[in-house]
């Protein structure tokens, strides 16, 4: 247990400079309580891998992570028998009973663990961070079934491996791909959304240091009404600092309409999402 | 506790969110971890642990607010005097002796608690509203909606949005672009001020008529299963967020193929695979044949009688157009015309859209649908183009207006493709009634499906891939 209450949640996120609202804390606070994975969902660049970064910051436990892409397998997320030791072994022994080279092949000497085997394994209790799951196949996704519900591996021709420690796992999905209903059911359900505008802000202030908060108020404010076109690619977080980082540099008080023209291109980036912002922000006089 | 918690799991159910057993159970765990008395941490505990869809945000929320609606916001009313938290109907006893109502004094202050953003003077100010304006009546049974529009007729929210833009313009010579911000920033206050007013309302009928009672009359159907024919723009919007995931579904599904060993013979994979064997290479692996890319044509009513549908289905189109490289679109009403360039990446939906409705030449003689015309055009012009490889997908509701049907030109399509699927966004029972001429029709279909929601349209795709279904890939 690391967490007192969902508010010392918040308050060691917010000591690493990671700003969670009321719903990200009060989860992350369950998961540490019921020892339930979590599930994060939501557009690009609203901090979900940050999250993960930042709950192993903040409980000084190492980070593990299982990047996933299309393609990715057993031999690669779970663990691999070292083929090349293996037949080195059995060729440097040819005299030797079978039986007991058979035994020795297959013991954790010739096991080269990959990242989940790895958390299960570890003596300090980790972070386990599985991103992007919404990339690989539907049956791939079994595999992580039995370690999100009894944090355990099994190995046929060693057994089960059951977690030393319990990792706090998390998993990030940019929802490209409905996930299976068994794995949804074996975590707690995170969507992050775009933050409103003063925790925008707030996360303004606490990235960019040296921002005004003048200027940090109109950015965010600037980015929301943004956000709410039609656009094909909304801007994130991560662009709204890259944005603030900008005006910075450029030394720029106050936004105006040809200020945001010219660097409209730091928060988009698609020139049809640019032309369409330029067109509502910068030239329409509201009535 | 627990039996509203359950009551509450059930209203979920009913509404249509798939709340699994276990999930139930983790959500009655969870909330013994947690302070029940402080509503964000009940509702985010809930929704973590019995809610696994953004979809069913929205259900989640009006039965939430239902169900809970007499917990305190603790953070929130720390502020306030106490007593002002205490049930509803409590503080109107004392009415009596409060000095006479006065609109244009609680619009004052209002505009003052919005001004300087003021939630507890909000609050009160909501209430005040409520208990003045929206002449609440005992067991009457009426919706909610009956009283907030009452109340917000008097209050007016327009006037006051206006007032407030200018109490806070005067300050100095503005932009433009601050100009637009302000009334954004407005607008959400504005917002603010409604879903408080909206609120008092709720927790009122709650108290006067039971959780259960309020929330039958609240609920809504599940974006998934709202009838596509008479969605509103605000469904739509919904449906496209969850299009995405359906098409890449789609793409998936049409891209499989039988699994046979083809490609050639992939060395390594072997060696290792021949360890289990103790060298011998008993079982070779192949390399993985290259993935079948797919050919689709859409072929889509935009008829007056489909419009809601047609915007349906050129979403989804335009949805297609990232995942199939080879998908070609054409809309018809009672000719036809390709309006597959009107998309590609980069495209926004709106612009499409308007190209299409100007530019695609889609009206021959009248602007009624006629389907056999259409497709007979259909075949003359792109008919020699059409490949083995080819699955075509027609949606309408084929309704010919007692036209000839010419189905004869169908079986000549259905005889160049590699299938055609046809989706009909009628029920079944009205197949075949009127100038229907379904029948006509689905019998040189590969096979035909009734798509009237969101969830149709998922068990469709589902069904694609079923072992043994003969629907795609006999052909």
């Amino acid at each position: 247990m690391n967490f007192e209450s969902p508010q010392s949640v918040a308050e060691a996120l917010r000591s690493v400079d990671y700003l969670p609202d009321d719903r990200i804390s009060q989860v992350v606070f369950l998961a540490d309580r019921l020892d339930k994975p979590i599930l994060v969902e939501g557009p690009a660049g609203v901090g979900k891998t940050e999250l993960a970064k930042s709950l192993a910051r903040v409980t000084g436990r190492d980070l593990i992570r299982l990047q996933c892409y299309e393609g990715l397998d057993e031999a690669k997320a779970l663990y691999e028998w070292n083929y090349k030791k293996q037949l080195l072994r059995i060729q440097s022994d040819v005299d030797h009973d079978w039986g007991e080279i058979e035994q020795d092949i297959f013991s954790e000497d010739f096991l080269l663990t990959r990242p989940l085997l790895e958390a299960i394994r570890s003596k300090e209790p980790v972070v386990l961070l599985i991103d992007e799951i919404d990339r690989v196949e539907v049956e791939t996704e079994a595999l992580l079934l039995e370690i999100l519900s009894d944090f355990q591996v099994s190995i046929p021709e060693l057994g089960t491996i059951t977690a030393e420690t319990q990792p706090i796992v998390v998993l990030t999905s940019n929802n490209t791909r409905e996930l299976s209903e068994a794995l949804k059911r074996r975590c707690l359900f995170l969507h992050i959304d775009y933050p409103d505008a003063a925790r925008e802000q707030e996360i303004l202030a606490a990235r960019v240091p040296g921002l005004s908060e003048h200027l940090a108020g109109q950015v965010a404010k600037v980015v929301r009404s943004i956000r709410s076109l039609d656009l094909k690619k909304a801007p994130s977080v991560s662009e709204t600092i890259d944005w603030a980082r900008t005006l910075l540099a450029l030394s720029i008080e106050d936004v105006d309409e040809a200020i945001l023209g010219d660097t409209l291109h730091v928060l988009l980036k698609y020139q049809v999402d640019i032309e369409k912002a330029a067109k509502e922000l910068t030239s329409t006089v509201p009535s | 506790m627990v039996g509203i918690i359950t009551g509450f799991i059930d209203e979920l159910r009913a509404a249509g969110v798939p709340v699994s057993m276990v999930e139930a159970i983790d959500g009655m765990r969870a909330v013994e971890v947690v302070d029940i008395g402080d509503r964000v941490a009940l509702r985010e505990t809930l929704r973590a642990t019995l809610i696994k869809n953004l979809r069913h945000e929205r259900a989640f929320d009006t039965a939430f607010d239902t169900y809970f609606a007499t917990v305190p916001n603790v953070e929130r009313e720390a502020s306030e005097e106490p007593g002002s938290s205490q049930l509803p109907g409590a503080d109107r006893d004392g009415s009596d002796e409060q000095p006479p109502f006065d609109l244009e004094q609680l619009l004052d202050s209002l505009l003052e608690a919005l001004a300087g953003m003021d939630e507890a003077a909000i609050r009160r100010g909501a209430r005040t509203a409520v208990d003045q304006l929206a002449g609440m009546e005992p067991g009457r049974p009426v919706g909610g909606t009956y009283y907030l529009y009452r109340t917000l007729r008097r209050l007016d929210l327009k006037d006051l949005e206006e007032r407030l833009i200018e109490a806070l313009m005067n300050d100095e010579a503005m932009s433009d672009l601050d100009r637009r911000l302000m009334r954004e920033e407005v607008e959400e206050r504005i917002e603010r001020l409604r879903e408080e007013i909206e609120d008092e309302i709720r927790r009122r009928l709650v108290a006067d008529r039971g959780r259960d009672a309020v929330a039958r009359t609240l609920r809504r159907p599940l974006v998934e299963d709202v009838d596509l024919m008479h969605a509103t723009t605000k469904d739509l919007q919904e449906m496209e967020a969850a299009i995405g995931p359906l098409t890449r579904k789609l793409a998936a599904r049409l891209a499989r193929r039988r699994r046979r060993r083809e490609g050639r013979l992939d060395f390594r994979r072997t060696m290792r695979k021949s360890l289990a064997t103790g060298g011998v290479p008993a079982d070779p692996q192949f390399r993985h044949p290259r993935p079948h890319r797919p050919e689709v044509w859409l072929l889509c009513d935009i008829s007056g009688s489909m419009a809601t549908f047609s915007r349906f289905t050129l979403q989804f189109t335009h949805a297609m157009s990232t995942h199939f490289s080879k998908l070609r679109s054409f809309a018809f009403v009672d000719t036809i015309d390709e309006v597959s360039d009107f998309f590609g990446p980069g495209v926004d939906f709106g612009s499409a859209l308007r190209r299409i409705t100007t530019e695609a030449e889609v009206v021959w003689l009248d602007g009624h649908s006629d389907y056999g015309n259409s497709l007979e055009s259909f075949l003359n012009r792109y008919g020699k183009q059409l490949t083995p490889r080819t699955t075509v997908i027609i949606t309408g509701d084929a309704r010919n207006n007692y036209r000839p049907p010419r189905d004869r030109v169908l079986a000549d399509i259905a005889g160049a493709a590699r299938a055609v699927v046809w989706l009909n966004p009628e029920p079944q029972a009205y197949w075949d009634t009127g100038d229907s001429a379904m029948s006509h029709y689905s019998a040189h279909c590969t096979s035909v499906h009734e798509v009237r929601t969101l969830r149709q349209l998922e068990q469709f795709i589902e069904e694609l891939t079923l072992p043994g279904s003969r629907t795609l890939q006999n052909l």
